[in-house]
Order: structure tokens, then C-alpha cells, then sequence
């Protein structure tokens, strides 16, 4: 269902994704992983047509991100890195908006955000006001709000930074859950997660892949059974990537 | 139908903050006390308001328009809500529409609650009632005007203050630069040609005329092709900044 095709980004000198290619199948929880920096956002970020690719392409449900834009949006439920929200309004009125946007309106509109209110535990601050709610209510929040239309495609970028261990193994739970009818690609440099959550992995580094398979593939690639060794073994650290 | 959406997110986050009702108090007190004092509007004995209510509009809007339009993109782009603006299924260019439309309704609001002063008008004397019509287009026009180019300076800035200070800036100017008492001292020391050139980004030739109740179709088009320009900027710069 998300087919990149060797995706490029580059910021002036710096090439933040290198020629990236992958695919996300229905049914599958792809792990994005890789250190700070490595591209894993800008990936996301062009995936989902908030920035264009300086070559290459992205396809949602067979729809080229770059050729038709807003039909491949439709197809896309996406929470951003930083969880952004409008403060001023109420997590109801907020969940509202955004389905209004996307075009479900009237009874569908109240039935779609009850139902994401629901499936994010939101119902205890549902009538409160975004700018009174805490970190992990946040995120679930701007959660929410990419399950409205019920996407085929979810993109997640860290949907557990910031939660607490509980809230983080309720949307771990609430990702495999989805992940069975739905294509979801998620990054995270919380390496329990992929264990947890994915049905495969990727690691990326400085804009490429350098790991892909099972959980259970990676760990024996590792040769020591923790991703963590793998991890710290194909991975840039940011001192080496300094010098 | 999304810049409906837009446009009523946006007006409701103006009147469920105090920033609609602060604008609409201080623009009805610094007009109707200009009016009456500077203005002379009682001694004056002229049922007209091209002088002493009309010709104060410019200097409060260059002052508070940009205030109303700060936060439209700047805000937008400090809490990462931008992010998700641009993954909806929506143009750049309905939300920018639905934002310009939202910020104008609300100096619509404030410029409709100065109807006591034509009700006073109409009472102590006999005006002509077309003139004051034309001189309302004209105001609004003329606020209209500096709201795009604050939508402009606002895209460019993720800082709302910065946007504050360069949008009155750049709305002083065009007030100035129209204006007799200055062009009268530009013209001691520059040609008639630079004269010409400095009046014709000011905004008094054309509200003026409209204030004296002509329709000119040349006032409808400058201000008219300005805001367009100012928000084909928006948009231009909208997505300069993504890529």
C-alpha cells in the first residue's frame, strides 16, 4: 500500500535521504528505525506530500504522492513528529475540525470522532480545552485525529515519545490492532518497540537502509541476539558523523 | 467547501480568544474618539464623514490590522500546525482564502459597529448616505489591504512579533507615502516623477476617491490586484519554504 521508489531529499549540500526505496504491504507494521538525524522524518514528511522529493516518488493505495496530492492525502492518516494541535480549541472541537477537513461531515463527523475519542482514550478530556492537557494527552490527541477517516495508510513519526510506560503499551497494543487491516509505517529509536509492534523493521542511516527484515531476522543478523548491537553497529554515531 | 472549514476554525479561534473583542473595543474607541475630537465632528456642521471619521481609518488599521493577522501563518508555523494544513487532502491556496476571509469578517464586525455614528449623522443633518457607503467600501478595502500584506510578512516568519513590527511597517509607508503633507515635502526635493512613483503605492488616492462617493474602477483594481498579489506571495512562499 506505500511504495517508495528511490526517494531523494536534498537540503543544500546535505543529503538528508539518499535514493530510499521500501514497501509497506496491508497487513504489515514496518519499524523505521535509525539514530537522530538519519532522515527518518523527511521520509515521512515527503511521504505524506508535506514536502517534495528532489527525486523519486511515493504511491499510497497506488496514488502517486507527487502526480495527484490530495487523493493520496485522503488515503493517508499522518501524526507528525512534534504532535502539533490548535491550542485554543477543545480536543472535541479539534477532532471535529479535522474531520471536516477531510470532508466527513454531519452525523458521519460526530460518529467518526466519537470513535477516535474512544480508540485513544481521550474520553476523560474529550470537552477540555488542548492548551490545559498534558504531554501524553497531546499526542494521543493529534493520534486521534489521523485515525478519523479511517486511513488504509497510517504514517506515525515516534507515536510513543513522551508517553508514559502504560500509555506507551496501550498504543503499541493500538498499532498491532490497526495493523492487521491497515499499511502503517512508524519510526521510533525505542528498539523494545519493534519487538513489541512491527512485523518488520528497517534501519536507516544518513538517508539509506542498512538493515531490513523480521524482528526475528534482525536479531539474527545481530549475531548476539540485541538489536541494540546491531543497531550501534550499522548506525552513524554523531561523533563519527561529525569528523 | 475546506476553505469554509478553514474560514470558520479560524473565526471561531478570533472570538474564543479576546483578540477579536480587544480589536473591535480599541478600533471603536480610537474612531469614535478621533472623530470627535480631532475630527471636530460636532463643530464642523458638515453631515459628512469623509473628513472627520473616514479620514482616520488608515492610521488605525496601519496600526491594528496587522495585529488581527499576525498569527495567521506565523502561528501556523511556530506550533508545527502547518504540518498538518499541509497532509489534509486541502490546497494551500483554500486555506489561505478561508484565513484572509476570516480575519476580514472579524474587521467587517468591528467596522459594521460604527453604525451609531451614521445613525448620528443621518440625524443631525442630511448626508448623502451613498458617499458614506462608498466611504465604508473604501475603509474596508483599505484595511483589507494591509491584512494581505500581513498574511505576506506572516508566511515568511514563524515569529508573530517580528510579523507585527514589519507588516506596520510596511502599512505606515503606504500610508505616509500618500499622504499631502508629505508628498508635499517630497516634492521640494525630488522630481515629479519619484513623486509620482512614492504616491502611487499609498492608499489615500484611492480611498479617497471612494470616500467622496465615487466608483472608480481603477480604486477596485489597485486595492483588489494588491491583495491578490499578497496572497499569491503567501502561497508562493507557502511552499517555497516547505521544498
Amino acid at each position: 500500500m506505500i511504495e517508495v521508489e528511490s526517494l531523494t531529499k536534498q537540503f543544500g549540500s546535505k543529503r538528508a535521504v539518499d535514493n530510499l526505496s521500501f514497501t509497506v504491504k496491508k497487513g504489515e507494521v514496518l519499524g523505521f528505525l535509525g539514530p537522530n538525524g538519519a532522515g527518518k522524518s523527511t521520509t515521512m514528511r515527503m511521504i505524506t506530500g508535506f514536502i517534495p522529493p528532489t527525486s523519486g516518488d511515493a504511491k499510497v493505495c497506488g496514488i502517486s504522492i507527487i502526480d495527484d496530492p490530495t487523493a493520496a492525502k485522503t488515503r493517508i492518516g499522518y501524526l507528525p513528529e512534534s504532535a502539533p494541535l490548535y491550542n485554543d480549541m477543545t480536543v472535541t472541537g479539534f477532532l471535529r475540525f479535522c474531520a471536516e477537513v477531510r470532508g466527513i461531515r454531519g452525523s458521519a463527523r460526530n460518529e467518526a470522532v466519537e470513535k477516535a475519542i474512544e480508540t485513544c482514550f481521550l474520553t476523560g478530556v474529550a470537552k477540555q480545552s488542548i492548551d490545559t492537557l498534558s504531554k501524553g494527552y497531546r499526542h494521543r490527541t493529534c493520534l486521534a485525529q489521523s485515525l478519523l477517516h479511517d486511513p488504509d495508510v497510517l504514517i506515525l513519526d515516534e507515536p510513543t515519545d513522551g508517553l508514559d510506560p502504560n500509555q506507551k503499551h496501550e498504543v503499541r497494543q493500538l498499532i498491532k490492532r490497526l495493523g492487521e487491516k491497515k499499511a502503517i509505517l512508524f519510526s521510533t529509536h525505542i528498539l523494545e518497540e519493534v519487538e513489541a509492534a512491527c512485523t518488520r523493521a528497517v534501519i536507516v542511516d544518513r538517508g539509506r537502509i542498512v538493515a531490513d527484515g523480521t524482528p526475528a531476522q534482525l536479531l539474527e543478523q545481530s549475531g548476539t541476539g540485541s538489536l541494540t548491537d546491531l543497531f550501534r553497529r550499522l548506525t552513524t554515531r554523531d561523533t563519527e558523523a561529525a569528523a | 467547501m475546506t476553505s469554509a472549514t478553514i474560514y470558520k476554525r479560524e473565526l471561531s479561534s478570533y472570538f474564543s480568544q479576546p483578540t477579536a473583542y480587544a480589536i473591535m473595543v480599541i478600533f471603536l474607541a480610537l474612531s469614535m474618539g478621533l472623530t470627535f475630537s480631532f475630527g471636530n465632528f460636532m463643530r464642523v456642521g458638515d453631515a459628512s464623514l469623509e473628513w472627520t471619521f473616514f479620514f482616520w481609518h488608515p492610521w488605525i488599521y496601519m496600526l491594528l490590522a496587522p495585529a488581527v493577522g499576525m498569527k495567521l501563518w506565523a502561528d501556523e508555523q511556530r506550533t508545527g500546525t502547518i504540518e498538518l494544513l499541509g497532509t489534509f487532502p486541502l490546497s494551500t491556496w483554500s486555506a489561505i482564502i478561508g484565513k484572509f476571509l476570516a480575519a476580514a469578517t472579524v474587521w467587517l464586525a468591528a467596522l459594521l459597529l460604527t453604525f451609531p455614528i451614521v445613525a448620528t449623522v443621518n440625524y443631525l443633518g442630511d448626508p448623502d448616505n451613498g458617499a458614506i457607503f462608498s466611504g465604508y467600501i473604501g475603509s474596508f478595502l483599505v484595511c483589507c489591504t494591509f491584512l494581505a500584506i500581513t498574511m505576506l510578512v506572516s508566511a515568511c516568519t514563524r515569529d508573530q512579533v517580528v510579523c507585527l513590527i514589519v507588516s506596520v511597517a510596511i502599512c505606515v509607508t503606504m500610508v505616509l507615502c500618500g499622504y499631502d503633507d508629505f508628498t508635499r515635502e517630497l516634492g521640494k526635493a525630488a522630481s515629479p516623477t519619484i513623486v509620482e512613483a512614492v504616491t502611487s503605492i499609498g492608499v489615500w488616492e484611492h480611498f479617497r476617491s471612494l470616500n467622496r462617493g465615487l466608483f472608480r474602477l481603477q480604486d477596485f483594481v489597485w486595492f483588489g490586484s494588491f491583495i491578490v498579489v499578497c496572497l499569491l506571495g503567501t502561497s508562493a512562499i507557502l511552499s517555497a519554504k516547505r521544498a
